[in-house]
């Protein structure tokens, strides 16, 4: 005989709830996690180095993690702020799970510490499925990339709560549409701020880390609509818990 | 490619479900994917097939059923489909207190198996 079990649930339970529980606990020692996704290449790091530079400076407790498949250079590159940095190697994977950042924070990331910044993989794709617990989303995409990069990666950018345009100092050099690409982000994440940066032309100084102050005091200025999805097709979990009987026993 | 992730997800909760129900082998799952989920279904299947290799999954079918990504705006109660890559400013009003009504599901529907028969009468040896 045929048997047949419904489900309905979300694959991404486990890191969704993982995700929950990390911002909890970190919100409840006063931290905020700020999640760092472009591609490789668009300037995270120089970006993140001169931020955490402004934060030792203005006396603001901040701590960084960074992941990449292989070497520490990015840590090395972020340690000259002075800030606690950390390295995660993620051997091979193309992203980080909440999970896996809870295990790296616990025993490293200092008491007091009021920001958090994480220099997610560099990867538009993967990591965007990936909740790490954060306050403060931010996409990063630099002048060289193309215009059509929110259109090409709708879900990473569909999700940010803020995007940095990066290298703006040759945004005239390369030709960088920016009102098309201000458009497209628009299309796809109607409301997000775009802000212009570069760490070697001096511009938008502070604003990372102005936003995810605000953030972590108030909440994310901006909500996308991606992360508005009504629950008309019975897509919260927790409600079905009880109809499901050992069914949700599954979910951790 | 985080479909091996997502692959294993799948298989590390139909086992949970589907053991306290008694299947000894899983024949079917079905997955509903979002237009919007960020998962490419082909990379998905590849993935479910060497993910479910030793465990009560092994040689299961994988359907993945697509699901469309509509939007509705707030102010003027429009819905439309948001398309690849999704419009996600209201085409009618162009107002931006939009909510996504379908796209972003990567969720487990159902799971499917055949009782196993009856175990013969085992015969012990003396």
């Amino acid at each position: 005989m045929c048997r047949v079990l419904d489900l309905q649930q979300a694959v991404l339970a486990k890191n969704d709830a993982c995700a929950h529980t990390l911002r909890e606990e970190l919100a409840a020692r006063g931290t905020a996690v700020v999640n760092l996704l472009s591609s490789p290449g668009s300037g995270k790091t120089a970006l993140l180095e001169r931020e955490l530079t402004l934060a030792r400076e203005r006396g603001v407790p901040v701590a960084a993690l960074t992941a990449d498949l292989a070497t520490e250079n990015d840590a090395v590159r972020l340690a000259r702020s002075g800030v606690p940095v950390k390295q995660v190697l993620t051997d091979g994977l193309c992203h980080l799970e909440a999970e896996m950042l809870g295990g790296h924070l616990d025993g490293w990331l200092p008491t007091g510490t009021r920001l958090l910044f994480v220099e997610n993989v560099g990867n538009l794709v993967c990591p965007a499925s990936y909740d790490l617990g954060e306050t403060l989303r931010v996409v990063l995409a630099s002048v060289t990339e193309g215009e059509d990069k929110p259109l090409k990666y709708p879900t990473a950018f569909g999700l940010a709560h803020l995007v940095l345009v990066t290298k703006t100092d040759i945004a005239a050099a390369v030709e960088f549409d920016e009102v098309a690409f201000r458009a497209n982000v628009e299309r796809v994440n109607p409301g997000a701020e775009v802000v212009r940066t570069s760490v070697r032309g001096g511009e938008g100084v502070g604003t990372l880390l102005e936003r995810a102050l605000a953030a972590r005091d108030d909440g994310p200025a901006h909500i996308p609509v991606m992360t508005r999805q009504s629950h008309h097709l019975h897509d919260d979990p927790e409600d079905r818990i009880g109809e499901r009987g050992t069914v949700g026993s599954s979910r951790s | 490619m985080h479909e091996m992730s997502i692959a294993l997800a799948v298989v590390d909760q139909v086992e949970s479900a589907v053991r306290p129900a008694g299947a000894s082998a899983v024949g079917r799952v079905r997955l509903l994917v979002g237009e919007l989920a960020g998962v490419v279904p082909d990379a998905l299947a590849f993935s479910f097939q060497l993910a479910c290799e030793g465990t009560v999954l092994a040689g299961a079918e994988l359907i993945t059923e697509p699901v469309a990504a509509r939007a509705r705006c707030a102010s003027c109660d429009r819905t439309w489909p948001a398309g690849m890559p999704p419009r996600l400013s209201c085409p009618g009003c162009g107002g931006a207190s939009v909510e996504l009504l379908s796209g972003r599901e990567l969720r487990i529907a159902d799971v499917s198996w055949l009782d196993a028969p009856a175990p013969p009468p085992t015969h012990e040896e003396r």
